[in-house]
């Protein structure tokens, strides 16, 4: 990583493993990783981790009913509880 | 059909409804929103109580403010921005030494360098996502700066779009892009630390 070029790339790498960066940049960025280890183990790992995130939240979440009861009766929504 | 259910379009909530003090309508909203919220405030704060204070609030805000909510945002990034600036309050009231959201951050040549360089991604999936690898996953957010950890968990927990999160928050987009960037290299340090060291475990049979 001690590169220049590494560093120069650094901050292009979130966009890219978005597949948002800019062509150019996005060529520069391949060119770099077909000759560069490192880069290429920092692009694996950072795609992994933005994909674990993704994966643990896909699951939906709902609040605990306990904390709704509280929710609804601090809003003066107390009354509804019971239909829902 | 009214006029501000069209503003408000793609969103089943009439504006109409939730202004006139429409309690059905504001349960609903409520309903519909109220676990994404708490997530946000939960993954902020990492602490259940904080986090259904920021929820009780920031639900209590909208309530009071509804009539001045002009519908040009939609209503869900209008209560992210509450709900979010509910806890980064907590956030600065509780450590008033870090970082808040209006402060700068570091130049741009501010970019840490990757020390982790390790590629564990060969790690089978019940490894990554066991329950200390999750643990892991949390406490590593938990170690993100303020304002970089608002940013992140909008855009890749509550999937916010750049656009979205940078209306949210009152920021630009390229301060979004640059603060989720930073934000997603420290986890992947982080969680690079944790992973690599859990292969050399499973390589030692334990």
């Amino acid at each position: 990583m001690a590169h220049e070029e590494c560093r120069h790339l650094l901050g292009a790498l979130s966009d890219y493993v978005d597949g948002e960066a800019e062509a150019a940049i996005c060529a520069e960025i391949e060119r770099h990783l077909a000759e560069c280890e490192n880069c290429r183990v920092v692009v694996d790992t950072l795609k992994k981790t933005v994909y674990l995130y993704h994966d643990t939240v896909a699951e939906p979440s709902e609040i605990p009913a306990e904390v709704r009861q509280r929710l609804y009766k601090r809003l003066d929504l107390d009354d509804l509880l019971a239909k829902s | 059909m009214s006029d501000a259910r069209i503003q408000v379009a793609q969103e089943p909530f009439s504006l109409e409804a939730l202004r006139a003090g429409d309690k059905a309508e504001f349960a609903r909203l409520v309903d519909a929103y109220s676990a994404r919220l708490y997530r946000l405030a939960l993954k902020m704060l990492g602490n259940p109580q904080d986090a259904e204070d920021v929820l009780q609030e920031a639900f209590l805000k909208a309530l009071r403010h509804l009539k001045s909510f002009d519908g040009r945002s939609r209503l869900s990034t209008w209560l992210y921005r509450i709900a979010a600036n509910e806890a980064l309050m907590v956030l600065r009231r509780k450590h008033a030494d870090t970082l808040s959201l209006d402060e700068p951050l570091e130049t741009e040549d501010g970019e840490q360098e990757p020390v982790q360089i390790v590629d564990w991604c060969c790690l089978p999936e019940q490894e990554l996502l066991s329950s200390e690898g999750r643990r892991r996953m949390d406490e590593a957010i938990e170690r993100l700066p303020h304002s970089l950890r608002v940013v992140f968990l909008l855009r890749d927990i509550e999937n916010l779009s750049t656009a979205e999160t940078a209306e949210t928050l009152g920021l630009s987009e390229v301060a979004v892009k640059t603060r989720l960037s930073r934000a997603r290299m420290r986890l992947r340090e982080d969680l690079s630390a944790y992973y690599s060291e859990r292969m050399e475990r499973m390589s030692h049979g334990a």
